[in-house]
């Protein structure tokens, strides 16, 4: 009752074949992008952007690449953290060697270099798959990592072997930097997640999409019906590191402004936005999202409820995060394996026929 | 579950008294993950002076203080979201005992006008108080350690190097690679020979890198280790039977939790140390009289008198310090971060005042002013006697080789100058 299709017709094939058929979803969807964009940046403060929504906005870009990769093509990968770090380095020679270039494209071309890289690596899935393959992106985890902390040309030969972001302004408004505003950040992100998910989403409509969905479910059959299985996997690895390294520009950039490649985008940033995709849900763009906001936020939640409400200890309360964090996700795998995203399927199927479940 | 007595007993006092405004002290602290071990003693240190100001002063010039803590666990993220959560709240100084934290912490609160203390890490050329008005880092600095280090190598020596070969074991990050620079420009000048081998983090394997050592046969071994990587460090030390006396640790590589693990192979290792250790210091009776016995210490109070707990409160004693003195600069109790700013870089520090604060001949005299924030750098070595189970300081504070450290922090600060847009000035 509250949530249905009747009386929702489409007339043309532009109606049928839209992001979102039914007017409700539609209209909730216009909802959100109306309060993200108009109400949001207007009641944003420092803490409010910097703890939440600047990394929610960040990591959901990763997730959505890791997405394509591994919940649409099926390629299971362990070297996010590694494609995130060569967006951010990427990023940073861009932004010291052509300091006239608007950030905007700075970070569009840092996308790009890393899709470059990630059809490198991923040229051995060609060959392996499955488990074989994730220790092969884990080997590029790892050499991506040592290659930014041995060569000091990509950290500019800073004693330190620290990258920082220089001041970079859009419209005459800093983005980056220390002297930033929350609501410009916060914006700048923003338009980069809403223009990566609409192409995501897109995409995996669309012929490739199906290609990759076919080659995921199964690669033989997939080629026999004439997939193109190179094709195929190099199309998903370039585009999953085209928004993986996206963000890792951004969360370089915008979000932190220093990073330390070993600290920012160890392997730990590659299991933590796959356990985003797969609590948030493979093969699905809302998942990524879900997966993101459940991650981030949890911690922070937890944190604000034990240390600052409650007054316990703030390592107790630490260690109660990784216990709280580790538990549900165990939860969510035995009651819930496809992810969040399911979850809102069966709700919104509940929805349609309440309140007269048959 | 322990509730957080001081909390409570702050919450109390604010409750009873009449409306005023408290000092905040923010501890980013870190009581969990691989580098727990050394984080608990700083921050149960740090935390403790503030409640003994508090129990026994009433605060700082009758203002009391509310520590905020927050847990980093050492990750930069994390550190992020604590500074966010906790400057709204009127915080007067940041000490994320991390250098990662600091790097990120040195724009945003340069933006917000709060000060930095990083005591003996962070970014090195933050001495330079022209360039980073708000970043502090006195009394001593990683560059420093790297030159006491070398001068205590030379006076073992008769003042000669060359030929030696030293290698520099070091956390492969920003921490560790801050002295390269240093020991790299004092190996041209005394002519040894450096290797380095950095680890990687958390640092719980280090077989290669000894195996190294084994290979090469350095003479010394410098090491800039932090966290779990310090004990793993000397235990393979320990086991290629290299011999302690060569082995000399960065003051964050000297706490007691570093070499027990050892155990008695441990004895003679060496560490740097800008305060000194033990816990025979008139300011320990009232510790344990105000906040010991009373239940009140941080974390599980059994930290007194350990290394890291008495650098925990001396980073305390010295922001106190500088708060007291911002007081006395602004004839006002209540001070801004501003005003605490000012009162860092007019701190100065003798023997009269250590010895009324009851801590007589605890670290080195020292006066900050606006183109020195970094003190005057001077440090001691240490060695552990495993015996006895004690730091033992074996030399006295030593000065550093300031001509070819300031040359460096010229050209980092100003480099930072030319990248930020900052005009170098004491306006």
């Amino acid at each position: 009752m509250i949530y249905r299709e009747a009386g929702d017709f489409s007339s043309t094939y532009v109606e049928d074949s839209q992001t979102f058929p039914i007017k409700f979803d539609r209209y909730r969807y216009y909802l959100v992008l109306a309060v993200a964009f108009l109400v949001v940046p207007f009641v944003i403060n420092d803490y409010w952007a910097n703890a939440i929504l600047l990394p929610f906005l960040i990591y959901a870009i990763a997730a959505i690449g890791l997405n394509i990769l591994t919940g649409y093509c099926g390629q299971v990968s362990l070297g996010t953290g590694g494609f995130m770090a060569v967006g951010a380095y990427a990023c940073y020679k861009l932004m010291t060697a052509f300091p006239d270039v608007n950030i905007f494209f700075h970070v569009i071309l840092s996308g790009l270099i890393t899709a470059g890289v990630g059809v490198l690596f991923g040229l051995p899935s060609l060959r392996i798959k499955g488990f074989y393959l994730a220790v092969a992106t884990l080997a590029a985890q790892f050499f991506l990592v040592w290659l930014f902390n041995r060569v000091p040309w990509f950290y500019n030969y800073s004693a330190s072997g620290q990258i920082s972001a220089p001041e970079r302004t859009l419209f005459g408004i800093e983005v980056t930097g220390p002297n930033t505003e929350a609501w410009a950040t916060y914006l700048f992100c923003l338009v980069f997640l809403t223009g990566s998910a609409i192409i995501a989403r897109n995409l995996t409509r669309g012929t490739l999409g199906r290609t990759w969905m076919a080659i995921r479910d199964m690669d033989i059959a997939a080629e026999i019906i004439g997939v193109n299985p190179l094709r195929a996997k190099l199309t998903a690895f370039a585009i999953s590191s085209f928004f993986v390294g996206i963000s890792g520009a951004l969360f370089f950039a915008v979000y932190l402004g220093a990073v330390e490649v070993g600290e920012a985008f160890g392997i730990q940033k590659s299991f933590l936005v796959l356990f985003m995709v797969i609590i948030g849900g493979l093969g699905s763009i809302f998942g990524s999202f879900a997966g993101a906001a459940f991650l981030v936020l949890l911690p922070v939640v937890l944190k604000v409820v034990g240390a600052d409400m409650l007054g316990w200890p703030t390592d107790i309360v630490a260690h109660l995060q990784l216990l709280i964090v580790g538990g549900l996700i165990i939860t969510f795998l035995i009651l819930e394996p496809h992810g969040l995203a399911q979850l809102w399927r069966v709700a919104k199927e509940k929805l349609r026929l309440w309140p007269f479940p048959h | 579950m322990k509730l957080r007595l001081t909390t409570l007993a702050l919450g109390a006092v604010m409750a009873a008294g009449p409306v005023m405004a408290d000092l905040v002290f923010p501890s980013l602290s870190y009581r969990t993950g691989a580098y727990a071990a050394n984080g608990i003693p700083f921050a149960d240190g740090y935390e403790d002076y503030f409640t003994l100001l508090n129990e026994r002063d009433g605060g700082i010039g009758g203002v009391p203080v509310r520590v905020i803590e927050c847990e980093t666990g050492y990750n930069t993220e994390k550190g992020v979201e604590c500074y966010e959560s906790t400057k709204g709240e009127g915080s007067l100084v940041y000490q994320p005992l991390s250098t990662g934290i600091t790097y990120q912490l040195i724009p945003k609160a340069t933006a917000d006008g709060i000060p930095v203390h990083s005591m003996g890490y962070g970014r090195t050329s933050a001495k330079n108080g022209e360039v980073f008005r708000n970043i502090f880092n006195y009394p001593a600095n990683y560059w420093d350690g790297a030159s006491v280090a070398i001068k205590h190598l030379l006076e073992q020596n008769g003042g000669d190097l060359s030929g030696k070969k030293i290698a520099l074991v070091y956390h492969n990050s920003a921490y560790g690679k801050e002295p390269i620079r240093t020991l790299e420009e004092l190996g041209k000048k005394h002519g040894y020979e450096l290797m380095l081998l950095p680890v990687d983090h958390p640092g719980q394997e280090q077989k290669s890198q000894w195996l190294q050592v084994r290979r090469e046969r350095p003479d010394y071994v410098i090491m800039y280790g932090w966290g779990v990587m310090n004990s793993v460090a000397i235990q393979e030390a320990v086991n290629i039977r290299f011999p302690m006396e060569n082995f000399i640790g960065i003051w964050w590589s000297g706490s007691e939790n570093d070499v027990l693990p050892a155990g008695a192979g441990a004895d003679g290792y060496k560490a740097l140390t800008f305060h000194n250790l033990g816990d025979d210091y008139p300011l320990y009776d009232d510790l344990r009289k105000y906040v010991v016995d009373a239940g009140k210490a941080a974390g599980a109070g059994d930290q007194l008198g350990t290394a890291l707990y008495n650098r925990g409160m001396y980073a305390a004693m010295l922001a106190a310090e500088a708060a007291k003195t911002a007081q006395e600069i602004h004839g006002t109790k209540d001070i801004t971060p501003a005003m605490m700013r000012d009162g860092m870089e007019a701190l100065v520090i003798d023997e009269a005042k250590m010895e009324s604060l009851g801590l007589p001949n605890f670290g080195p005299e020292f006066a900050a002013s606006c183109e020195n924030h970094g003190g005057d750098g001077r440090g001691a070595v240490a060695q552990w006697d495993a015996e006895a189970g004690e730091w033992n300081m074996i030399t006295d504070y030593i000065d550093t080789d300031q001509e070819v450290i300031s040359a460096l922090i010229e050209e980092d600060s100003s480099a930072y100058a030319s990248e930020n847009n900052i005009t170098p000035g004491c306006d």
